[in-house]
């Protein structure tokens, strides 16, 4: 336990540093590009004098050096405060807050899609490939799972609205739940997850390719190792052999592609929330890039990093849960 | 909220409502206006505030332009037109404007709208914070004073020709003085709830997906507006936001709402209407803007040459999809004194050739730089064309890309060889064509100036000059000798003139019936049964 506990502070410690590198090389990143957030702000009114965009610029702090304003960030950040958004006129924490949990509930559930369908599509292969019966249920899944790694999300996403959107008219092509339809209870719940279904599987689909084949591979490897032909031999059902020796061995590299993966899915939600119109915070982070907002970017930046650095943590801790070896050593 | 009467008294009003509307039906002999009803719009992109006074970006003006309203609005033709001010007049020397205000007028949170709130708009709002209107108020504006509560005075420190025209709510938006006087303009709470006069008030923002406005029900104009509610979603793609459009959630689709290849398709599902009015304050004119500091733009017959190598009647049936109209000069036919007659530039690449030779540059040891614009995949079209049609005349072309920061400091910053832009008129050239051509208006940090470093001193007090007349005839005469020399002279390249469609279901009536069209109030708008 103790040793468990001082594993985790050493991990956390090490994710702080991470974190702090990730503000600090982002804050560089975002000022190399041309551009600030004044010019482009003036740029939208149409016309502007440069006085007005001087002024912007001191209002923003941009005519401080550059050790100036990262110093006052890190201190900012340091107290909970990731700054004023120049654009959205809020301060940048409300406005994240208030689109985090959006592009959790998408990833969450687009992960769990991915993980649920993609381990048995993985799973049901190899157990066709392993037993020799309905081997073309294999080469169905697998070239499927190609074939949707190979197709571009955005792609996919689109289809699916002119298909199930406007020609069958099943579900609502963008948003998170109905406009002015004051609703509550479970029938709220209900019109949330009539609107997740679209986003969730095209965010999904990727992930779910990734992990079939990755399930499939590992666990022909398992099933072809001494300890499954010692459980065959001893008469135990090839249904029992997957489920209780196979398949906890087989997941091994499984769940640790998806925790690092899971970053992946972060980018990925960008384009999803952006082709549905989903109220997350990719499209926050894309609408922040094109306007130079460079705090709210810098502090989306540093939510997303911290998601992946949690994520990572969560993975480790998993897998010594599911490999109790792994713990021991 | 809904309020019950009882029974006899409903029948009697229905009763009454429906001879009322039959009445005014017979007379227009058109739709009865109907009440109620929620219009449901496109926000594209997602405005970044709805206060108007502190932003102008168009979505920003399409929303808000219902909550808030300015003096005066106009008609197609350009005419003013009474809005929060019932009257208004010129002194002879086209120096004082005096204004006399509607009575009764109420900001949406109850309070009175005076003569003190014009005078707190004009002289503090919006000479501190808006980057278009402090540029008129600075230079011409002497004195805003309040004569009781319904009349302001203007006085100008010279006759400014166009300075009613800067009366439009998305340039001089009034703002409620109890709210915003004395306190960080920027920072104020109230920007996330604005108050205006306008006949629709906020509601409801949820970022990233929708904003709702209500019904002003205390709203000057008595009767209006007809609609309940209006919800601008926000759809970030633009196929979605088709087939939004498509499926009927939503029932208006404004320009880049949807790509223009687009257009043709769902301008021919039925039930759907087509316009392209609504654009004539702004009348936006796409140019090519090349570089006069640099070799070889700084030489008149280069950029006569690609004048003459560029077909323009291609750029816009191919390229812009038939949405729009050969330029003839600086001026867009829409603005007025513009002159259809200053001779044109036609399509003949030999004589394009010619002038390259006389201008005595060589096009083979010449690499030309073209800036896309970054405002979609048509400006890239058009780069790639223009491309071949330099590379023609012989020269060695490369396209750089940049996203909107990157275009627009690169642009502020003079640093380009040849890009494209669209500009805004605003009613008047005064307003909206001079600031590209003044040589005093070479200023680095802002991306809509004189940006290309076009100088003539004698345009300029030509320019100068018109702003000041106060007669339309010796201002026609001096805008037609600017557009034959700018012409003449290439100061931009004039591509074509937009046409900026909108497509709207056939139950909305009354959508585009002003000057700025979907940026006005919405307040006769009404959605048939």
């Amino acid at each position: 336990m103790e040793k468990a506990l001082s594993i985790l502070i050493a991990r956390l410690g090490k994710a702080l540093f991470v974190v702090l590198g990730v503000v600090i090389i982002n804050f560089m990143l975002v000022r190399m590009a041309p551009g600030d957030p004044a010019t482009v702000l003036a740029g939208e009114s149409g016309s502007s004098d440069p006085a007005y965009v001087e002024e912007l610029r001191k209002e923003f702090g941009l005519d401080q050096p550059l050790p100036v304003q990262l110093g006052r960030y890190l201190w900012g950040v340091a107290h909970l405060d990731l700054g004023y958004s120049y654009r959205e006129r809020l301060p940048v924490l409300d406005l994240i807050l208030d689109r985090l949990p959006a592009t959790l509930l998408l990833m969450s559930c687009a992960f769990v899609f991915a993980l649920v369908f993609g381990v048995l599509f993985g799973v049901i292969a190899s157990r066709a490939r392993y037993a020799g019966r309905r081997t073309w249920l294999d080469s169905v899944l697998m070239t499927g799972s190609l074939l949707i790694y190979a197709t571009p999300q955005f792609w996919l996403a689109l289809l699916a609205i002119l298909f199930f959107s406007l020609h069958l008219g099943w579900l609502p092509p963008y948003g998170m739940e109905q406009v002015g339809g004051n609703l509550s209870g479970w029938v709220r719940v209900g019109d949330i997850a009539h609107h997740l279904v679209l986003p969730t599987v095209s965010l999904g689909c990727f992930f779910m390719a990734v992990y079939a084949r990755l399930t499939r591979a590992s666990m022909l490897e398992v099933l072809g190792m001494d300890f499954i032909k010692t459980a065959r031999a001893k008469g135990v059902p090839l249904g029992e052999t997957i489920r209780r020796h196979a398949l906890r061995n087989a997941l091994l590299p499984v769940v640790t592609f998806a925790g690092i993966q899971l970053g992946q899915m972060a980018g990925g939600a960008v384009l999803t929330e952006t082709v549905f119109g989903w109220p997350g915070i990719g499209r926050l982070m894309f609408d922040a890039l094109m306007q130079r907002d460079y705090q709210l970017l810098l502090g989306v930046f540093l939510v997303t990093s911290t998601m992946v650095v949690v994520f990572n943590l969560l993975t480790d801790l998993v897998y010594r849960l599911i490999d109790p070896r792994i713990g021991r050593a | 909220m809904s309020i019950k009467l009882p029974l006899p008294t409903a029948r009697l009003l229905k009763i009454a409502a429906c001879s009322l509307a039959l009445t005014v039906g017979v007379a227009a002999g058109a739709h009865a206006q109907t009440r109620g009803g929620t219009l449901r719009t496109i926000a594209q992109p997602e405005p970044p505030t709805l206060m108007l006074g502190l932003n102008q970006q168009t979505p920003t003006q399409y929303v808000a332009g219902k909550i808030y309203e300015s003096l005066l609005t106009w008609s197609p033709d350009m005419k003013p037109q009474p809005s929060l001010a019932r009257s208004w007049t010129i002194s002879p020397d086209g120096k004082v404007y005096t204004f006399e205000l509607q009575p009764n007028v109420k900001w949406h949170d109850g309070k009175p709208f005076s003569s003190d709130d014009v005078v707190f708009s004009i002289d503090k709002f919006l000479r501190t914070v808006h980057p278009r209107a402090r540029v008129v108020i600075d230079q011409f504006v002497q004195s805003v004073k309040a004569q009781g509560p319904n009349k302001v005075v203007i006085t100008l420190k010279e006759p400014f020709a166009p300075f009613l025209k800067s009366f439009v709510s998305d340039n001089m938006p009034m703002v409620p003085k109890h709210i915003y006087d004395g306190t960080d303009y920027a920072k104020n709470p109230a920007n996330q709830t604005p108050v205006g006069t306008g006949p629709f008030m906020f509601k409801e923002w949820k970022k990233g997906a929708y904003i709702v406005l209500t019904r002003n029900p205390n709203y000057w104009q008595k009767g209006k507006p007809y609609l309940d509610e209006i919800v601008f979603n926000v759809i970030p793609d633009a196929a979605s936001r088709a087939v939004a459009f498509e499926r009927g959630d939503v029932q208006v689709v404004s320009a880049g709402d949807v790509d223009n290849v687009e257009i043709k398709r769902l301008r021919a599902l039925p039930n759907v209407e087509y316009t392209t009015k609504g654009w004539e304050m702004f009348s936006k004119l796409a140019y090519i803007q090349m570089n006069q500091r640099r070799a070889p733009f700084n030489n008149v017959k280069v950029r006569q040459a690609i004048m003459e190598a560029i077909n323009r009647k291609f750029v816009v049936n191919n390229i812009f999809f038939g949405l729009g109209k050969v330029a003839t000069g600086p001026i867009s036919s829409t603005t007025p004194f513009y002159d259809g007659n200053v001779p044109a530039y036609g399509y003949d690449i030999k004589k394009a050739r010619a002038l390259i030779k006389d201008s005595g540059v060589d096009p083979s040891a010449t690499t030309i730089r073209i800036l896309s614009y970054p405002y979609g995949a048509t400006w890239d079209r058009l780069g790639e064309y223009t491309r071949q049609c330099l590379e023609q005349l012989g020269f060695k072309v490369e396209i750089e890309s940049a996203d909107a920061g990157t275009w627009a400091k690169r642009v502020s910053d003079f640093d380009f060889d040849l890009t494209f832009s669209f500009t805004s008129q605003y009613g008047d050239p005064a307003l909206g064509v001079s600031r590209l051509y003044l040589a005093r208006n070479q200023v680095k940090g802002s991306a809509f100036v004189n940006n290309q470093g076009y100088v003539n001193p004698g345009v300029d007090a030509l320019w100068d000059k018109a702003a000041a007349a106060t007669s339309d005839a010796e201002r026609q005469q001096l805008y037609s000798n600017i557009q034959k020399t700018l012409v003449q002279e290439v100061a931009n390249g004039y591509l074509f003139e937009m046409e900026l469609p909108t497509l709207y279901s056939g139950k909305v009536h009354n959508l585009v019936q002003t000057a700025i069209g979907l940026n006005d109030t919405f307040a006769d708008v009404y959605i048939s049964k």
